[in-house]
């Protein structure tokens, strides 16, 4: 991006910037050009950075309270809710942030396979975006294990256990994750730790995000490249620093709906039992956001089967840069990947609505052919569709077509109504 | 911007409302028997506890349910706290000194017991698990700290059970010593039925009749599940009422600032 060389005003700026450019740093995302035909999916990433900070400025306070200790952590949780000033709103806070955080990234994930934003030569971007969202299913799952509900217990045996598949080596494994024969105390303690933690590597793999974002800038609704930047562009500050905060503000409305109102919905009643080896809940399921892939795991019949496949259904979204072989970027000008696209937020839904269920009977068919779906929709959908669909003619430039108009008017027609 | 935001608005809408309905629909496999509903006073955007159900409450369990159940979590100082059952201090101090808690060691070594003090802790009526077993055939009474939050739809949940003990359908093969109900998961319940019309006598005069002794006892077992709920129901309507003033103020700034920009097109 073509900016112009930023030089503080006073000496001492000046003397500061040259050993340590945090000057120019802040000058450049307040200019930072942004294009301005930018939709409201796209303040999803700011909602993400607000909901990290809250998720760790809510932990810390909650791990100043908590112990970790198999006979004392449900009890403490408890002392929490009961004794800790204003505990009962961090541990919602933290508890329903965490849904927040994953709504939100679900939503940014796919707009960004609806407007192509993974490809060329935003590919680090979604490579960088794809472990964040892995690192965050991992704190998410310690996370969920430290109340030492029964859910907590036994989804940490279920998803430790998964470990055990692997030939050979699988058995050693586990012990060695469990610090002992059966998930306990230690691994408890070690949860803690990891989930203490990764949300600082997370932090840190946004920041990564946001500078491999700012090299090529961001991409827009239209998909195409922006050609002149300061008729298509607004500086980030004051212009798309409002809207986010605007987009957020309604976001935080819905929060507080849950946080005050309903702040257990989103949980598991068993979660208030305390992890008790010796019953199992008749349903063991995760947390709702988990739910798609613990469907795809559970579709297969056989058991290292379905923790490969379970992987390779994240794993997968890796090389979806170049799985998609369309040069297009935007859905909207992809009339058959528009659709795709909806079949497969579909099929999440199906697979999330299946992996509530018990593995049996209907749920269980439905179950596998979405998993085949979903699997079929990146490696056979997506490249051939880029070799075979007919696209629409795309517009000159960003400021030329207003997105949503109907696409019967060519580019040049609405060139000349201007 | 008017299309593009109702579309978001619409997502926002519908995504929460979607993540609750497979939630739901998880713990829905379990029983399909309509609970029976009542009406809570604590439900609702504005829900506060009925203060005199929660004192009769507190005297059911006490009189009714504290021989088998525990409340582990609570203390007695919880029953002056503001936005519970709110007794008096001298109140409670009564009420915790007619309990004989263990103390100990003294300066001999010895424990000993001494009448309960405010600080306390609800005393347990079993010191473990396995002699609240063995003195109940081999069934655990569940501690009622959490208990409506451990159950789905938790309060209409307990408030069902405990009206719904009926003679077995013929044909229904039951052991001694286990109870027929309506509402437990597989209709066994080793729990005999408790509340019978009279069982407690209510202080200030409320008739105690099952629905009512039903309904007192589950107020008060929600209020030590959710102790602050009250506190929670009046911060989130000052909370949303001041994001929805900062959304509004916010709103108008955003369109005075890209006015500059979409007036120069």
């Amino acid at each position: 991006m073509s900016e112009e060389k930023y030089v503080p005003k006073s000496k001492l700026g000046q003397w500061f910037d040259s050993r340590l450019p945090l000057l120019t740093l802040a000058h450049h995302i307040n200019d930072y050009p942004t294009p301005k035909n930018l939709n409201y999916w796209w303040t999803f990433g700011g909602i993400l950075t607000f909901f990290l900070i809250v998720q760790i400025i809510t932990g810390l306070v909650l791990a100043m309270h908590y112990v970790a200790h198999a006979d004392l952590a449900f009890g403490s949780v408890e002392h929490i809710m009961r004794d800790v000033n204003y505990g009962w709103l961090i541990r919602y806070l933290h508890a329903n942030g965490s849904s927040m955080f994953f709504l939100a990234v679900y939503i940014h994930i796919f707009r960004a396979l609806f407007y192509g934003s993974y490809k060329a030569p935003r590919e680090m971007i979604w490579i960088i975006g794809m472990l964040i969202y892995m690192l965050m299913m991992a704190t998410a799952f310690m996370g969920y294990v430290l109340p030492w509900g029964q859910m907590s217990f036994w989804a940490a045996t279920v998803i430790t256990n998964l470990f055990s598949a692997i030939p050979l080596v699988g058995e050693s494994i586990t012990t060695w994750l469990w610090g002992g024969y059966a998930v306990g105390s230690p691994t408890l303690t070690r949860f803690f730790s990891l989930h203490y933690l990764m949300p600082f590597l997370i932090f840190g793999l946004v920041i990564l995000h946001i500078w491999a974002l700012h090299i090529p800038g961001n991409n827009n609704p239209v998909g195409i490249d922006i050609k002149q930047l300061s008729k298509e562009t607004v500086p980030f500050h004051p212009y798309i620093i409002i809207k986010d905060l605007y987009a957020l503000l309604i976001f935080l409305i819905i929060f507080s709906g849950f946080v005050f109102f309903v702040p257990n919905v989103l949980g598991h009643p068993d979660n208030y039992i305390e992890a008790n080896p010796m019953i199992t809940p008749t349903h063991i399921v995760p947390e709702w956001y988990l739910l798609p892939f613990y469907a795809i795991l559970r579709s297969i019949p056989d058991k290292l089967g379905g923790v490969v496949v379970m992987f390779a259904a994240v794993f997968i979204l890796m090389f979806l840069p170049w799985l998609d072989t369309s040069k297009v970027r935007s859905a909207v000008f992809r009339p058959l990947y528009k659709i795709f696209f909806w079949i497969l937020v579909i099929d999440v839904i199906v697979l999330g609505y299946i992996g509530a269920k018990p593995p049996e009977g209907m749920y269980l068919i439905i179950g596998r052919i979405a998993t085949i779906y979903y699997f079929v929709h990146f490696i056979l959908i997506m490249p051939i569709l880029g070799f075979k669909e007919k696209t629409k003619p795309l517009p000159l430039s960003i400021s030329d077509p207003v997105l949503g108009d109907e696409d019967k008017l060519s580019s040049e027609k609405t060139m000349n109504n201007r | 911007m008017q299309k593009k935001f109702k579309n978001i608005f619409k997502v926002l809408c519908i995504s929460p409302l979607l993540i609750i309905f497979i939630n739901l629909s998880v713990a829905a496999e379990v029983s399909r028997i309509d609970l029976l509903k009542t009406n809570w006073s604590f439900e609702g955007i504005f829900g506060k506890f009925d203060r005199s159900a929660l004192q009769r409450g507190y005297q059911v369990y006490n009189e009714a349910c504290s021989s088998c159940h525990s409340i582990q979590y609570l203390s007695y100082r919880n029953l002056t706290e503001k936005g519970g059952p709110e007794f008096s201090e001298e109140q409670a101090k009564e009420i915790a000194a007619s309990f004989e808690v263990m103390d100990g060691p003294n300066s001999e070594g010895e424990m000993f017991t001494r009448p309960g003090r405010l600080s306390d802790q609800f005393i347990k009526p079993y010191p473990n698990i396995e002699a609240a077993k063995f003195a109940n055939g081999g069934a655990y009474p569940p501690d009622m700290s959490v208990l409506v939050k451990a159950r789905k739809d938790g309060a209409n949940y307990i408030y069902s059970l405990i009206l719904g003990y009926e003679d077995p359908p013929a044909g229904f093969e039951i052991e001694d010593d286990v109870y027929y109900n309506k509402y437990m998961p597989g209709n066994q319940i080793k729990m005999p039925k408790v509340l019978n019309k009279g069982l407690v006598e209510y202080a200030d005069g409320t008739e105690a009749t099952e629905q009512q002794m039903a309904k007192d006892v589950v107020t008060f077992l929600t209020w030590a599940s959710e102790p602050h709920l009250e506190a929670r129901h009046k911060t989130g309507f000052k909370v949303i009422l001041y994001l929805l003033v900062l959304v509004a103020l916010v709103y108008f700034s955003m369109k005075k600032i890209w006015s500059r920009i979409e007036t120069k097109q």
